[in-house]
């Protein structure tokens, strides 16, 4: 079961990108489910959105270690929830930093080589601006749409199931500019993608 | 047939909805809000955001008599508030159908207590339903309705957050009865004076009996055999963990989780040596098998406090599974790393914040600097409990931040080691939550000559749990225009003498008010007016550090806006993230942050 944990901030989009996941994968005749926590964590704090697809789910949580993807939109979050990944997994990372608010008061250090660390617990890691490459697509905040392009590449779901999960999901002025980050996504795993450890 | 993605909570709407469902009544609160979102966008549903949840489900009780399947919806401490009606109800019974769904919170990530709702099923002698996943969501609605009128009785639905806010798949037709019953009056099994209330307990108790028969029946009840030598019992997304930790073990599932179906149980356990029980927060099934005189394992390895997920279960069973069966940890087996990944504890927390620019910032600089001691209840605002603002004392439940302060006011008024603070209190609160449960308590402040003050947050909307409209916006949950309540003359028709609206954006204003109000010796309201700037973006240009004047005094970090961070030696505005509410400015004392355009 290819399970994907998506990692980030508040705001920054995981839950819609988990919402586009999902909706490719039930496309595919799979059975799916979803995990994402509301309320509290809207307002800036970390937010863990849990996706899975197979013949037959059942829990809606991943369990630790057995996740098969780790999407990173931002290096911290990416690090608090590695736990999750598989040995085996693939990270796809963000190459951003959001200082949380104890950072920002000095009140502790952001960990400098979390890159490092979900480097040395990932099969493979997948490094990407994605916020830059999303800008350059129209919009910094499809961030998201990029890190799934970069995910498709590792799942045989058609580019078309992908497509009309993005049309059904993000909302209609948003579309274009998702769909374009989302190929900029692919064409850079594409571009860097061979066995071993791609990407950086 | 469609085939969808649903939410626990757009499934229980939709299933509410095909089910014939025409009333359905809410207050909003996490992990619940949804229901009431999704239904109110389905066609011919009247659906209303009450006041507080006792008012939503009296609301239920009066539509279900009136002959309209009805759904009322809550948080697990909403039923709290609804306890009183929820009591007395099941007495009185339904006329159409009538469901309660009622979201619990298993390791809080929205809440404020892990209460478990199961025993208000119990108390009431109230059947419950517990799905496991969307589809027995929407299953379940429909198949509670029909209870409901079959048993006249209301009936409960139990969620919980991986319920609610998973999305799993969900295949239904999309046809929706109609259901209209006449509506006639019977004042002996409606009207609860002690002669009339003493014939229909008696009704209440035969009925459970009869619904004990209907547990055993149920298709929602079920035993799914596998190995001979491991058996638990289990229900809601439990169910899941154990299906993903011990996918080889025996499972009797529950849907219909009270009355237990008691001979099916027995007939379970008679094939285990001893029965494993896995359920979140109470020991609630493994206490009524117990009290069946069966041997079960249940919170003596399993945690009562916090949420379970398949790790939790598999680690917490598997050993004495190891022992029980000779399979190694009971067919679960640990994952293996690549490399050890952190310890959560070891990284930097990012806990939620309020936003940049958020409008209670200001009131709780305001509160600290006049040294106030806080009482608070609910919602965003409460957030400003962290530091630098450590803005609040005490913080219980909606509305609490009023009659706590009476309390405390009285408490200081007759002491000698705390006379220092008398007068300082002032209990704060939201514009929705004063409406919930503020107001009494309001009223009893000045109805007791009680000479605190209590700042009304009024942001113009639920903001915590997602937005909602609440009396004092002037639209319902229907899109409607609508009366907006006055929170302010309210205030001063229970008495009030004095009655202020400050901007929480302008610092000095805020705090000259707070310091003239807790000096005064009476009762006064200070409403802090501005919109969420979540719900209104605030149109300003960003503001900036001019490095060269600031002198890194911090003063403007004690503001804990986390558009505003140290950057070497001087204090910087993320310009990204600022939404040019000035305060830093206002409190730079060398007038080194502007906004951007402004000056060099």
């Amino acid at each position: 079961m290819p399970d994907a944990v998506l990692a980030g901030v508040g705001g920054q989009g995981n839950v819609l990108s988990a919402k586009v996941l999902a909706e490719t994968a039930l496309r595919m005749g799979y059975d799916v489910k979803t995990s994402e926590v509301h309320g509290m964590a809207q307002r800036g704090g970390s937010v863990i959105c849990m996706v899975r697809w197979g013949e037959r789910v059942h829990s809606p949580l991943v369990p630790e270690g057995r996740a098969a993807f780790l999407l990173a939109f931002e290096l911290l979050e990416g690090m608090r929830f590695l736990r999750y990944l598989s040995g085996e997994g693939t990270a796809i990372v963000n190459l951003y930093r959001l200082d949380p608010l104890p950072v920002l008061r000095g009140d502790a250090e952001y960990p400098q080589e979390a890159l490092q660390v979900i480097r040395a617990c990932a099969a493979r890691t997948l490094e990407m601006d994605a916020r830059a490459m999303a800008a350059e697509a129209g919009n910094p905040r499809a961030a998201g749409s990029v890190l799934l392009g970069a995910l498709s590449v590792h799942l045989d779901f058609p580019q078309d199931a992908w497509r009309e999960a993005i049309v059904s999901s993000v909302p209609s002025k948003a579309v274009e500019v998702n769909l374009r980050a989302f190929s900029a996504g692919a064409e850079y795993a594409t571009a860097v993608n061979r066995p071993g450890r791609g990407g950086g | 047939m469609k085939r969808v993605l649903l939410s626990g909570n757009e499934a229980v709407a939709m299933g509410a909805w095909c089910a014939g469902v025409r009333v359905a009544a809410a207050y909003p609160g996490t992990p619940s809000t949804e229901i009431l979102e999704e239904l109110s966008r389905l066609p011919g549903v009247y659906c209303e955001w009450s006041p507080n949840e006792k008012v939503a489900l009296e609301v239920g009780i009066g539509s279900c008599l009136g002959g309209a399947r009805t759904l009322v919806a809550m948080k697990h401490v909403g039923l709290n508030v609804a306890a009183d009606p929820w009591m007395t109800l099941p007495y009185i019974g339904v006329n159409a159908g009538l469901v309660l769904a009622v979201a619990d919170d298993p390791g809080m990530h929205s809440s404020q207590n892990e209460q478990d709702s199961r025993y208000y099923a119990r108390m009431a002698k109230v059947p419950m339903l517990e799905p496991a996943d969307s589809a027995e969501c929407f299953e379940m609605v429909g198949a509670a309705l029909e209870l409901s009128e079959r048993y006249d009785t209301p009936v409960m639905l139990r969620l919980e957050t991986r319920v609610s806010h998973s999305r799993t798949v969900v295949e239904y037709r999309e046809d929706r009865r109609g259901v209209d019953l006449t509506y006639e009056k019977d004042a002996v099994k409606r009207v609860m004076i002690p002669g009339h209330a003493r014939l229909r307990h008696p009704v209440v108790i035969e009925r459970l009996a009869r619904l004990q028969q209907e547990s055993e029946r149920s298709p929602f009840n079920r035993a799914e055999m596998r190995s001979t030598r491991i058996g638990i019992v289990s229900s809601g997304v439990c169910y899941q963990y154990v299906r993903e930790a011990f996918p080889e073990a025996s499972v009797y599932k529950l849907g219909f989780v009270y009355p237990l179906p008691e001979k099916a149980l027995r007939e379970f356990a008679s094939h285990f040596r001893r029965l494993y029980v896995v359920e979140e927060m109470e020991p609630w099934i493994e206490e009524n098998l117990k009290a069946m005189g069966l041997d079960v394992v249940g919170k003596a390895r399993v945690p009562r406090d916090g949420e379970l997920n398949p790790d939790v279960v598999a680690r917490s069973l598997c050993e004495l599974m190891e022992m029980d069966t000779g399979v190694k940890g009971g067919g679960w087996s640990p994952p293996l790393p690549r490399a050890k990944p952190p310890e959560e504890a070891s990284l930097p927390a990012r806990p939620p914040v309020m936003c940049p620019g958020c409008p209670h910032r200001g009131l709780f600089y305001a509160l600290r600097r006049n040294k106030a001691v806080v009482s608070s209840d609910i919602g965003c605002y409460t957030l400003s409990v962290l530091p630098p603002l450590s803005g609040i004392d005490c913080q219980v439940c909606m509305g609490a931040g009023v009659g706590m302060a009476l309390g405390l006011e009285k408490a200081f008024a007759s002491s000698e080691t705390n006379a220092d603070k008398a007068g300082k209190v002032v209990g704060v609160l939201g514009d929705s939550t004063f409406i919930h449960g503020g107001i009494t308590g309001l009223i009893d402040m000045v109805y007791n000559r009680t000479p605190s003050t209590i700042v009304i947050l009024d942001n113009r909307t639920t903001a915590m749990t997602g937005f909602q409209d609440h009396p004092g916006t002037g639209r319902t949950l229907m899109g409607e225009e609508t009366h907006a309540l006055d929170l302010a003359e309210l205030a001063r028709a229970v008495g009030v003498e004095s009655v202020r609206i400050v901007d929480p954006w302008d610092l000095a204003q805020t705090e000259a008010a707070i310091a003239e109000e807790m000096a005064a010796p009476r009762t006064s309201v200070i409403v802090s007016r501005r919109p969420c700037v979540l719900r209104e973006r605030h149109q300003g240009a960003p503001y900036r550090v001019d490095a060269g004047k600031c002198d890194a005094c911090k003063s403007c970090l004690r503001l804990g806006c986390p558009a505003l961070v140290m950057r070497g030696d001087s204090a910087a505005v993320d310009e990204d993230l600022c939404v040019g509410c000035s305060l830093c400015a206002q409190l730079c004392r060398r007038g080194a942050i502007e906004e951007v355009g402004e000056g060099a």
